[in-house]
């Protein structure tokens, strides 16, 4: 049985995908953040960041297969792991031996992902469409407008939030769980758990912040 | 004394639909063993010419692992580090409904009401979790051979699993990596073992997952439900020597 055939390599290439995805998602966080400090300096940094030939022909193409890939994965998982169970218990007390967030990460992960379909409708499909399909001149000053143009909507910012609350406990799980999925667990796992807990509350916190803020100030 | 209702998988044979009876109990004394009110249960069903409740049981003190029933909701019930032949009826209360299955699991099907086939278990072991020692008697004092003693407690630890299959039970997803990394790890720990640690590990996670036991998505709720309190560092253990062991070949 090859590696990722087996139920461990398949665990594995979830940790691996699902870690990337952190890495992605500071540097997501770090580059929203400054949108509430400087309009130009976002502006700067989304400019580059859109324009870059190695950020979209590389690293954008590698962000989206690892975000495919985990999904993917994550429903196969789910998708065997329902079939090893035929007969349901009739009683079953899930909640005494393991926290809501761990037993139920399809349930956050379905959330996020409706998510990102709403997040590529917003900005993602867009910004395709100026770049590649019409064509549109450069104009590295036009970003934080239409950031905060999206946020204007309380029904929006409302989805945005809610869902940020479900990235938060996916994350919970998931971040710290990467690493006992890739045979860690020492004297750091302790530590692990607070960086893990401190970057789930953190991050998606920081999110819904940055959205609230534009909302907020967008009048 | 306690009064109880109890709901009890009923299932004629691994063919059978199987149901959920109810059955009252009278005068059920907190000092009794789950299984002795099991007992007396089965007494009141033979003088109604009903089929008593089938069930596994062997030692009765925790040490065999035979005895297997899904109670309330959890593997063994509700206390922890005990197994059902070490659960009191004392952890119950007078006018209470017991809900009893059997453990649920593909890979532990269901032979008669509460009896499941846990031969799977036996497989993954044959897969690997041995020694291949020559017991000829001229076979080297284990003593002999320096073993740190963190790692000597740690394979001690991992080998009081008993293999009775509350983990797989428990776990949302049935998975069996609990019980096979003890034995993957009680192994890898010590000198004798790391011998044939490569192909151990390959062998018996190919026959888990042959098995059709789900994969772990780390819960933790193994841990907590096993009777002898086996660490999930185990299974950090095996997934370190699974991969090691892949990239090695």
């Amino acid at each position: 049985m090859t590696l990722i055939a087996s139920s461990i390599g398949k665990k594995l290439a979830m940790a691996l995908s699902g870690l990337f995805l952190v890495v992605f998602l500071t540097q997501h966080f770090v580059i929203n953040m400054t949108s509430v400090f400087s309009e130009s300096l976002f502006n700067e940094i989304s400019h580059f960041m859109g324009n870059n030939a190695l950020v979209q022909m590389i690293l954008q193409p590698i962000l989206i297969f690892g975000v495919l890939f985990h999904f993917t994965m994550g429903f196969v998982l789910e998708l065997q792991n329902s079939k090893s169970r035929s007969i349901k218990y009739k009683s079953y007390k899930g909640s005494a031996n393991a926290p809501w967030v761990s037993r139920n990460m399809i349930v956050s992960g379905i959330v996020i992902l409706l998510f990102l379909g709403l997040h590529f409708y917003d900005f993602w499909f867009p910004e395709m469409n100026y770049k590649y399909v019409e064509v549109m001149p450069l104009n590295p000053d036009r970003y934080f407008e239409e950031m905060i143009h999206k946020f204007e909507s309380p029904v929006r910012v409302g989805i945005y939030v809610f869902s940020f609350l479900f990235l938060a406990l996916h994350l919970y799980h998931g971040f710290a769980s990467s690493f006992q999925s890739m045979g860690l667990n020492n004297k750091y796992s302790k530590a692990i758990k607070s960086i893990t807990a401190a970057f789930a509350i953190v991050v998606p916190v920081g999110f819904a912040v940055i959205a609230l803020f534009h909302h907020l100030t967008a009048f | 004394m306690m009064n109880l209702t109890l709901k009890v998988w009923r299932q004629a044979n691994a063919d059978a639909k199987g149901k959920m009876e109810t059955y009252q109990m009278k005068e059920v004394s907190p000092d009794m063993s789950f299984l002795e009110m099991m007992d007396v249960l089965n007494e009141q069903l033979i003088e109604k010419g009903i089929d008593p409740v089938a069930f596994d049981h062997d030692c009765r003190e925790g040490i065999c692992g035979m005895c297997s029933m899904f109670i309330n909701g959890e593997a063994h019930g509700p206390d922890r580090l005990v197994t059902t032949c070490q659960l009191h009826m004392r952890k119950f209360k007078d006018g209470d409904t017991i809900t009893i299955e059997p453990f649920r699991a593909k890979a532990f099907p269901v032979i008669k009401d509460l009896t499941v086939d846990r031969s799977s278990f036996d497989r993954i072991q044959q897969a690997g979790g041995f020694v291949s020692v020559n017991t000829s008697g001229n076979t080297q004092d284990a003593n002999a051979i320096p073993i740190d003693k963190h790692d000597a407690d740690k394979a001690f630890d991992a080998a009081a699993c008993i293999g009775c299959g509350a983990c797989v039970a428990t776990c949302k997803n049935a998975s069996a990596m609990l019980f096979v990394s003890a034995k993957v790890s009680q192994y890898a720990l010590l000198p004798q073992g790391k011998v044939e640690a490569t192909d151990r590990v390959l062998n018996m996670v190919h026959q888990m997952d042959m098995e059709g036991f789900g994969n772990c998505t780390n819960t933790g709720a193994c841990e907590v439900e096993c009777p002898k309190g086996i660490s999930l560092e185990n299974i950090a253990r095996m997934n370190r020597e699974y991969l090691y062991a892949s990239l090695k070949g």
